[in-house]
């Protein structure tokens, strides 16, 4: 049975200073939810009060409309599964994986068989009487994964489950785990710093920061809508520049960047008229190379050949340097020094209030 | 993130418990010294009267400066020998250094004073090699007594532990450091002194602490071979147990200088040490090299005969102990009397050791595993607290700790004087600092997530313990229980003060059958013991897996 999760205005302190102050998230029965931040953020936290190895010190958590706070660890009915795996050196594979049922109380012959099925999802049967040591990181994942979900928990927590393994295998390991989920359907609770791959298995994210939540969405909606500044700049790359919108009285909004202006429709700021300061993102494919004399005037500074893309670097006339991926064309180098104009897609960019506080583009959340 | 839920739980009763005992058996026999030492035997009044007996009188006196000067000399010495054994060990490949290593450990592990015995054996008046050398060159060797004699002793008999402290510094030298050093035109002698010995100077500092403290607190030694050359501990043991009435409150006052001293000097170690330590763990580390000409000659010439001296004494008992003896007297021929007479008039000194040393293991297995465990996993104020006690040991010599227990409990409401008990109490104390220490090292490298995972799968905070903690902390806990056990079948100055007919156990026969004269009984315990310790280091290598010890 999987459960939902509330957080309501959860506090947490160690001793005089306040890690996270007063944060509010619900998280839903069976989704796949990443808790995303920077180290330091507060994720580990959140995560390890979900497991009760970490104290609350104000507001509650709640697994449906059960109140948890204080509940001891073993209780909760959680499958965790550690950044460092934490498979037990001394046992083998299956007495690794069977070590929760038998402190259920589990008759033998049942454990055999869950075992046995367990083994066979994350597909690690041939290896069952192996010991910790001769099996490979990812194996050992596997492990950690089976012995956390065989007994069938309201909740899987994972703590950065796959910062320990090489490039490949992770990519091979974040699929594997997306695919085993949604097998199993467990409300599943993901900690990372690495925004890709929280893009990769996520139903929903929260981008954190310093203890507040600054962003809960889809993967799309986080990456094409970010809600602020810090969330843009940590989800993918991005450009943020200098801008001004001026809206004429008939209410079309018009975006300066220098000396150079376009139309920017699609923004929150209808009844608002005459112009404000305000900042961009645009993204390194946001930026498109103008065919005729208009656009924004820079000079390349550094072009990297990637294959299907190109890499440009753009000194502008303002003097910041910008990022810009072109779709390589099939002739014509841009060298170093070449002169360019640049546009931005404006229904791509997005743009913000000078604080960088707030999304001025419509289908941004508040 | 380490915000760790408080719970008071089983540990807190156990750390509780654990305390009472390191305040019954420590703190309060240590607290009786200080009272004793300032107040007087008979009258029961306040009294500087010791101290200042102490301080006015050129003897006593004089036995400080000694003390001082044995200790200083051998530290020094110690160093200057085995430091290079070390650098070229690790450096240069020498033929059997697997064996070599073996042996330097086995001749560390001895007790001192059976060295003592077989170097007056040696080179005493009548010594073997004393009448060689006149019959053969017409030379009087000069004489082996006194501080001459004591320094060669604890020399070779504590330079082995420089030795291992310094090999495992070198371990984690990372070779590319001396590469990035002579790429920098920094080489041979220069690069020694400028990279290496600042690297490992926090081990020689630790190491040298360990030696100094030993050979400070060495009571056979001084005792056997000093003829006369008194040192602190003689002093102690002779004011202690003097046969004309010993005077308890002046040994006490001079055990509370000792420990001032000792403990100035293992705070100052600290400090300096603190100042200078890094972190190093060597990816690359150095490797030993095949050297050719005259370089690789010294080296093997330098290994080989620091080893052979080494070893010299215990070969050498063992010779005697096959010897023929007549009354006390060794003779020509070959036969197993000593062992016969070692067993039948000694036999229960055997049996005594093997059961004091087999209990005090078991109760320090236990209480290691569960002090290693409070102080590394469930830090608080109260377990802190306790690390520092399991420190205090270090500075206590080990007959300052006989003759508190002695003056505690010799009088209600807890009399032990004379059983069993106290002895083994008295080990506990001494040596479980070896066992917590390596089930500690141990539990440091398990991570805190592997008792959160069985947590969080349903085990009890006990179950968790001895299915997940327990099994995974063991190799470390054998480990250290095997180094306190050879540590506790060869020590010799705190049972000497502890012992009666019935708690007598081997090194103190050993000692006393020396004392008498009786060097055939003598050599055949001491091979015995030898021995013993021989195999018990030999299961610590199979079991740890290593080829070192770390003390």
């Amino acid at each position: 049975m999987s459960v939902a999760i509330s957080f309501r205005n959860i506090v947490k302190k160690y001793g005089d200073t306040t890690v996270i102050p007063e944060l509010s998230l619900n998280i839903r029965e069976g989704e796949f939810f990443t808790l995303l931040g920077p180290s330091g953020c507060g994720k580990t936290t959140l995560l390890r009060m979900i497991a009760g190895f970490n104290s609350i010190e104000g507001g509650t958590l709640e697994f449906n409309d059960r109140v948890m706070n204080q509940v001891a660890p073993g209780k909760r009915n959680i499958g965790m599964v550690f950044q460092n795996y934490a498979i037990f050196p001394h046992l083998n594979v299956t007495q690794n994986v069977e070590f929760g049922l038998e402190n259920r109380k589990i008759g033998k012959p049942d454990r055999i068989q869950r075992v046995k099925e367990i083994l066979k999802v994350v597909q690690i049967e041939p290896y069952k009487d192996r010991m910790p040591k001769n099996l490979s990181g990812g194996q050992q994942q596997r492990v950690a994964l089976a012995r956390a979900i065989v007994i069938r928990p309201d909740v899987l927590l994972m703590d950065e489950p796959l910062s320990n393994l090489d490039a490949q295998l992770r990519v091979d390991m974040r699929n594997a785990i997306k695919e085993i989920q949604r097998e199993v359907g467990i409300t599943t609770v993901y900690v990372t710093h690495d925004q890709e791959e929280a893009m990769a298995v996520s139903d929903r994210i929260a981008v954190m920061k310093s203890g507040v939540i600054q962003h809960i969405g889809t993967p799309r909606e986080i990456y094409q809508r970010p809600a602020n500044l810090f969330v843009a700049t940590f989800i993918g790359r991005t450009n943020i520049m200098d801008a001004v919108i001026s809206t004429s009285e008939d209410g079309r909004a018009e975006l300066h960047i220098g000396e150079y202006s376009q139309p920017m429709p699609g923004l929150k700021m209808d009844e608002w008229r005459g112009s404000q300061d305000v900042k961009l993102s645009v993204r390194p494919e946001e930026f498109v190379l103008s065919d005729d004399a208009h656009g924004l005037a820079g000079k390349i500074v550094s072009s990297v050949f990637l294959g299907l893309n190109t890499h440009l670097i753009v000194e502008l006339e303002s003097g910041q340097h910008v990022e810009i991926i072109e779709q390589s064309a099939a002739s014509g180098v841009m060298e170093p020094g070449e002169t360019v104009r640049l546009k931005v897609n404006p229904h791509k960019i997005n743009v913000y209030d000078a604080a960088g506080e707030i999304n001025l583009t419509r289908g941004a959340s508040i | 993130m380490s915000g760790r839920m408080k719970r008071m739980d089983i540990w807190s009763f156990i750390t509780a418990v654990i305390f009472v005992g390191y305040i019954v058996f420590l703190i309060v026999p240590l607290f009786m010294i200080l009272i004793k030492s300032f107040f007087d035997g008979t009258t029961g009044e306040f009294s500087l009267a010791y101290f200042h007996k102490f301080f006015s009188k050129a003897y006593y006196m004089n036995a400080v400066w000694n003390s001082v000067k044995v200790t200083v000399c051998v530290t020094l010495l110690s160093i200057i020998v085995a430091g290079p054994l070390a650098y070229i060990m690790s450096t240069i490949r020498i033929k059997g250094s697997g064996t070599i290593r073996i042996l330097i450990l086995i001749s560390s592990m001895s007790a001192p004073f059976i060295g003592a015995y077989a170097w007056i054996l040696l080179l005493g008046r009548s010594g073997v090699i004393t009448k060689f050398v006149y019959q053969v060159l017409g030379v009087r060797m000069p004489d082996i007594y006194g501080f001459a004699g004591i320094l060669l002793v604890l020399t070779l008999q504590l330079s082995p532990l420089i030795f291992m402290y310094v090999s495992g510094a070198l371990k984690n030298v990372d070779h590319s450091l001396m590469e990035a050093a002579e790429s920098m035109n920094c080489t041979g002698i220069r690069r020694m002194w400028k990279v290496l010995v600042p690297l490992i100077t926090p081990t020689l500092l630790a190491g040298g602490l360990l030696v100094f403290m030993r050979a400070f607190a060495d009571f056979g030694t001084p005792m056997l071979i000093g003829e006369g050359y008194r040192t602190v501990p003689v002093l102690i043991f002779n004011e202690f147990i003097s046969e004309v009435g010993g005077d308890d409150g002046f040994a006490a006052a001079i055990s509370v200088i000792v420990i001032l001293f000792t403990t100035v000097i293992f705070l100052l170690q600290k400090y300096i040490a603190n100042r200078k330590s890094y972190s190093m763990s060597a990816l690359n580390p150095i490797e030993p090299k095949r050297k050719k000409g005259l370089s690789n000659i010294a080296a093997h010439a330098y290994v080989y005969l620091f080893t052979a001296i080494a070893m010299m004494p215990q070969v050498y008992v063992a010779y005697t102990s096959f010897q023929k003896t007549s009354g006390k007297i060794f003779v020509k021929g070959y036969s197993l009397d000593s062992y016969r007479a070692a067993f039948s008039k000694v036999g229960d000194a055997i049996y005594n050791t093997f059961f004091l040393a087999g209990l005090t293991i078991l109760i320090i297995i236990f209480t290691a595993i569960l002090i290693a465990y409070a102080t590394v996993k469930r830090k608080s104020a109260a377990a802190n607290l306790l690390d520092t006690f399991t420190m205090l040991p270090y500075i206590v010599p080990g007959s300052i700790l006989g003759i508190a227990l002695l003056v505690t409990f010799n009088k209600q409401p807890i009399i032990l004087s004379g059983t069993a008990a106290i002895l083994i109490a008295a080990f506990v104390i001494r040596r479980l600092p070896y066992t917590i220490r390596s089930s500690a090292a141990v539990l440091h490298q398990v991570n805190d997530s592997i008792e959160e995972a069985a947590i969080s799968l349903g085990a009890s905070t006990m179950k968790t313990f001895f299915r997940i903690t327990v099994p995974m902390m063991l190799s470390g806990v054998i480990a250290g229980a095997i180094l306190s056990w050879i540590s506790i079948i060869t020590e010799l100055s705190t049972s000497i003060i502890l012992y009666t007919g019935k708690t007598r156990t081997m090194t103190v026969a050993v000692y006393t059958e020396v004392v008498r004269g009786n060097y055939g009984v003598a050599a055949a315990l001491s091979t015995l013991l030898t021995v013993i310790t021989v195999i018990s280091l030999l299961l610590f290598f199979k079991l740890s897996g290593k080829k070192e010890v770390t003390m």
